[in-house]
């Protein structure tokens, strides 16, 4: 009995060796194949449903000229790569890529990052009070419903009586159509900035103290104290944080809500203009496939962030 | 190299919580000077007021000559060790020890010699090219000091240097911190909770509590003549005997017996004022024959082993409990009656208010 029982640990232990690895990290839990399967079974129907399906059906219709409305909506036709041919030669397509560049760079990597980490680095040294009341308001900005939000920026940018115009003494100008990117970089910038900050708050808690007075006390300042000390602690939150706001903010809807695209596409990133091709022009395979190709961009950065923060481990 | 001045030095946190309360105190050039008490009396705080680290609430620190009172840490040409070492985790042992130097601009080669040259000082040639995360304890503060030491600061201070090591390391790096510092010749001011650790390194000794210094003085000086019961309380790995008595007309009692002043310890006589007074001996310096001018008697309560003496509990008639520590093998029985009898000249005498009744400048 004992002596079946050890052989069988050891032939266990010596598959394990083959595997490339000790047996332990192969199978800690010791389920078995079908047992862990059948756990994760139910996530895995969750996720075929709702991720997989509907992401095989763009891509479907994305090879389609199916329409909203007209003989195309009840007998959408096979149409090959036309539509990605299309978005490629289309003018107003590569615009929306360009701006949506534009905005991703301007609000998320520049804009959120920066005022964030300004934000967490100075909330600091603060007193308790300040600190709580900021943290309170910027988090408003983030947790508050977009439409609200939206109304509210619309009532401030308005050049009819808008907040901004009166502090500035610009009455009259319309920044929403004047100068419609900006508006939806401060905009958004604004919005998500609260995440960076609680992000790079936590972050910077765990720089240890200490090394930062070694810096100090060797004669370092405040940007010898960053460069050496802090980055280095704070990399890989770094790079967490830029993936994931980038990914938000490339996917993200509502500058709609403040512009709707427009003036004449000036502000029409990818999102609104999948949504005025789709829904207002009616081209759901069109929109498909750019939705497609956006599908393609957002593995594309997320595949180069995780590379970066494997290489740093 | 230069002396530390520090004059009515006062550091008060937010919330009113006075850490240094007014403190003087000259640690003199080349000096190994140790900060000792209990915890939450100031150490690390007076300390960190010193690197810069924090601001003082008032009166004045001079490095030198130089008033550095309002100097940010990085102009004050000091090097501090902390307790965690606080060595940065990315960087190798030769960055860590240079970093000092690149800050100060100094040529990538010459740092590089530098590193060198300090880090085989310290025995850590063959580490140079690891990260902090690879060495041990040990080695991570030998790094620590080597990056203080590069930089050649006019003073160094340690925040309890010993107390991340194992009881084993912490005597060697007691005896290799102390050459050290011999070697180097650096005003250092290190921080420690720990007596014996104080007793062992330093030059000078400052017993804080509640952020003012009680006693300053050498390790024997305040080892033989604790200047105030506080001290004598916190000072000796056994703790002082201190029994109630009383001075009458000049002569001190101690319960039944009288004329303890004839083993008292630089005393006074008959200057001081009449009333109750403490009479304190160490353990080590009295014996259990009943031989000498004073004698308690007293019952044998306890006796443990302290490895190579034993330390002796006995309790006298009177209630009163008197320890002695004894050579191993010579301690009497548990229940024997015993006269415990401090030695001539090791008895001091405190007054109502803890203070030392005999002045220290009269000890032989
Ligand atoms: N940053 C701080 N803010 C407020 N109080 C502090 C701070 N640091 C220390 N203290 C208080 O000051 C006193 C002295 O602390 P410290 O210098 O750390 O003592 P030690 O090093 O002797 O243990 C303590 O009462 C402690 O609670
Ligand atoms: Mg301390």
């Amino acid at each position: 009995m004992t002596a079946t029982a050890d052989r069988k640990v050891r032939s266990n232990r010596e598959a394990g060796a083959r595997a490339g690895g000790p047996v332990d990290s192969i199978d800690a839990a010791g389920l078995g194949r079908a047992r862990a399967a059948g756990l994760v079974a139910p996530a895995l129907v969750l996720v075929l449903a709702f991720l997989v399906v509907p992401a095989a059906w763009t891509v479907y219709l994305g090879v389609t000229d199916y329409r909203l409305t007209g003989i195309q909506a009840a007998n959408p036709e096979f149409v090959g790569l036309d539509n990605f041919t299309a978005a490629l030669a289309d003018p107003d397509f590569r615009n929306s890529l360009w701006l949506t560049l534009l905005f991703v760079l301007g609000s998320a990597i520049v804009g959120q990052t920066v005022a964030g980490f300004a934000l967490a680095w100075t909330l600091r040294t603060v007193p308790k009070l300040v600190r709580s009341v900021v943290e309170t308001l910027v988090l408003l900005a983030w947790i508050l419903p977009s439409s609200i939000v939206a109304f509210l920026w619309v009532a401030y940018l308005s050049g009819d009586g808008g907040t901004l115009n009166a502090m500035l003494q610009t009455s009259g100008t319309e920044w929403l159509l004047e100068h419609p990117m900006a508006s939806i970089i401060v905009f958004n910038t604004w919005r998500g900035t609260a995440f960076s900050m609680l992000l790079f708050s936590a972050a910077l808690g765990a720089v240890p103290p200490s090394q930062l007075e070694s810096a100090r006390l060797a004669g370092a300042g405040a940007f010898a104290q960053l460069r050496d000390v802090v980055l280095p602690h704070i990399r890989g939150h770094v790079l967490t944080n830029t993936l994931l706001i980038s990914l938000w903010t490339f996917n993200d809807f509502s500058p709609y809500l403040l512009t709707a695209g427009g003036p004449n596409h000036a502000s029409e990133t990818l999102p609104v203009f999948i949504y005025n091709k789709a829904l207002y022009g009616g081209q759901l395979g069109y929109g498909s496939a750019i939705s497609f190709i956006m599908l393609l961009i957002n593995l594309v950065i997320a595949l180069f962030y995780v590379r970066l923060l494997r290489e740093r481990r | 190299m230069a002396s530390i001045r520090i004059d009515g030095l006062t550091k008060v946190y937010p919330g009113d919580v006075t850490a240094i309360d007014g403190l003087d105190v000259t640690v003199e050039d080349g000096s190994f000077f140790a900060l000792l008490g209990p915890s939450g009396c100031g150490k690390t705080t007076l300390l960190r007021t010193i690197a810069g680290l924090e601001e003082a609430s008032g009166g004045s620190i001079s490095i030198g000559d130089r008033d550095v009172t309002r100097l940010a840490p990085g102009d004050r040409n000091v090097a501090m060790v902390f307790q965690d070492y606080a060595l940065f985790p990315h960087m190798t042992v030769t960055d860590n020890i240079a970093y000092p130097l690149r800050i100060k601009k100094v040529g990538r080669s010459e740092r590089a010699a530098k590193a060198a040259e300090t880090g085989e000082g310290l025995g850590l040639s063959a580490l140079m090219a690891r990260r902090p995360g690879e060495l041990s304890g040990g080695q991570q503060q030998r790094v620590a000091l080597a990056r203080a030491m590069a930089c050649q600061p006019d003073v160094f201070l340690l925040d309890e240097p010993l107390s991340n090591l194992d009881a084993r390391l912490r005597l060697e790096a007691r005896t290799f911190l102390k050459r050290l510092q011999k070697d180097l010749g650096v005003t250092t001011v290190f921080v420690t909770h720990d007596q014996s650790e104080a007793l062992a390194m330093a030059d000078q000794i400052a017993v804080m509590e509640a952020g003012r210094i009680r006693q300053l003085g050498t390790p024997s000086e305040i080892f033989r003549r604790p200047a105030n019961t506080f001290v004598a309380n916190f000072i000796g790995s056994t703790p002082m005997n201190m029994l109630p008595g009383k001075l009458v007309g000049g002569v001190l009692q101690v319960g039944a017996l009288e004329g303890v002043d004839a083993v008292a310890a630089g005393w006074a006589g008959r200057e001081a004022p009449d009333g109750e007074v403490t009479v304190a001996f160490r353990p080590e310096y009295a014996r259990v024959d009943g031989k000498g001018p004073l004698v308690f008697e007293g019952t044998v309560e306890t006796t443990e082993s302290l490895g190579a003496s034993v330390l002796v509990t006995a309790r006298t008639d009177d209630g009163q409990r008197v320890q002695v520590v004894v050579p191993e093998g010579e301690e009497p029985e548990v229940g024997a009656v015993v006269g415990v009898a401090p030695a001539s000249g090791r008895v001091l005498v405190y007054d109502a208010e803890g203070e030392l009744l005999s002045p220290s400048s009269s000890v032989p």
